[in-house]
């Protein structure tokens, strides 16, 4: 419970530090999803779970080893990237001065943000609407109610 | 929870005021700091506090989980209609230049209608997750 409390207070904070940072429309969504929802879900999960763990039976090897390999894979992916704060990775290189110049005229849109976001990227704000609609879809699945079949009692 | 007055009186009068800013966020988005994300998000924001002060029979009532969850959906298929219709118009796949005349009016529009398609699905989504949350007994 506390650990719930205090993480969405962590949020309610970096919201702040993104908002002195001058990225408002991140601080939003910090605010919004890591203080707000994401507090009552896990509370909501608190209220269903109980304190002890079920005890579990069968292999735990083959889970170890996929969790594994996977952050070894993604790991890997990092070490060639650009220095952390670089000037003259890509992405301040590449696109950025093109968007940051021709967007006014081009989209005419006075946040920046959003041009970029739903305009320039649209293929990728397209890609991160069906994600959320695949996890909405995801949650429905999984929490469903199971319906009861002809009296062999609910399972779940 | 809904037997304390104090809290059911906050709730009351914070609610509207949190969908006009999500409505806020949504719409000016454009101008200011926001977009369908944010707006979305808030959006359902005052359906879960209204969820969980006045109960899940309550909130289920001002949004029916049917409708919600064809909402799901809508706001996906909103995003990417406009892409067919601006591929219908001439233009490649998401580009609001040719949804009308003027091409930054186009875009303007195009941002309007893509950025609802966002907000919607956002909301829709955050509101059904809070319903089969709170919809669950401890088993």
């Amino acid at each position: 419970m506390a650990v719930v409390m205090l993480s969405g207070i962590y949020s309610l904070h970096s919201a702040v530090i993104l908002l002195a940072l001058d990225a408002v429309d991140v601080a939003f969504t910090e605010a919004a999803v890591g203080a707000g929802i994401s507090t009552v879900l896990m509370l909501a999960t608190l209220s269903l779970t109980g304190s002890t763990e079920r005890e579990r039976s069968g292999h735990t090897l083959i889970p170890v080893i996929v969790v594994v390999a996977t952050g070894a894979a993604l790991i890997y992916g990092t070490l060639d990237m650009p220095r952390f704060g670089d000037p003259d990775a890509p992405v301040h290189r590449h696109v950025a001065p093109r968007y940051i110049e021709d967007s006014p005229t081009e989209v005419g849109v006075p946040n920046m943000v959003t041009s970029v976001l739903a305009s320039y990227r649209g293929y990728d704000t397209l890609g991160e609407v069906t994600v959320i609609f695949t996890a909405g879809v995801g949650v429905m699945l999984l929490l469903m109610r199971r319906r009861v079949k002809s009296g062999d009692g609910d399972s779940s | 929870m809904i037997h304390y007055v104090v809290l059911r009186v906050v709730a009351k009068l914070l609610i509207p005021f949190i969908l006009v800013f999500a409505l806020y966020v949504q719409f000016h988005g454009d101008f200011g700091p926001g977009g369908g994300f944010q707006a979305g998000v808030i959006f359902a924001a005052a359906f879960i506090l209204y969820g969980l002060i006045f109960g899940l029979e309550a909130a289920q009532r001002v949004a029916p989980p049917e409708v919600v969850r064809v909402l799901v959906a809508a706001g996906v298929l909103l995003f990417a209609g406009v892409g067919v219709a601006t591929l219908l118009l001439g233009g490649n796949y998401l580009n609001y230049s040719v949804l009308s005349a003027d091409p930054v009016h186009g875009q303007h529009l195009g941002i309007l209608l893509i950025e609802l398609g966002v907000g919607i699905t956002v909301a829709a989504v955050m509101i059904t997750i809070f319903f089969y949350f709170a919809g669950r007994t401890r088993s």
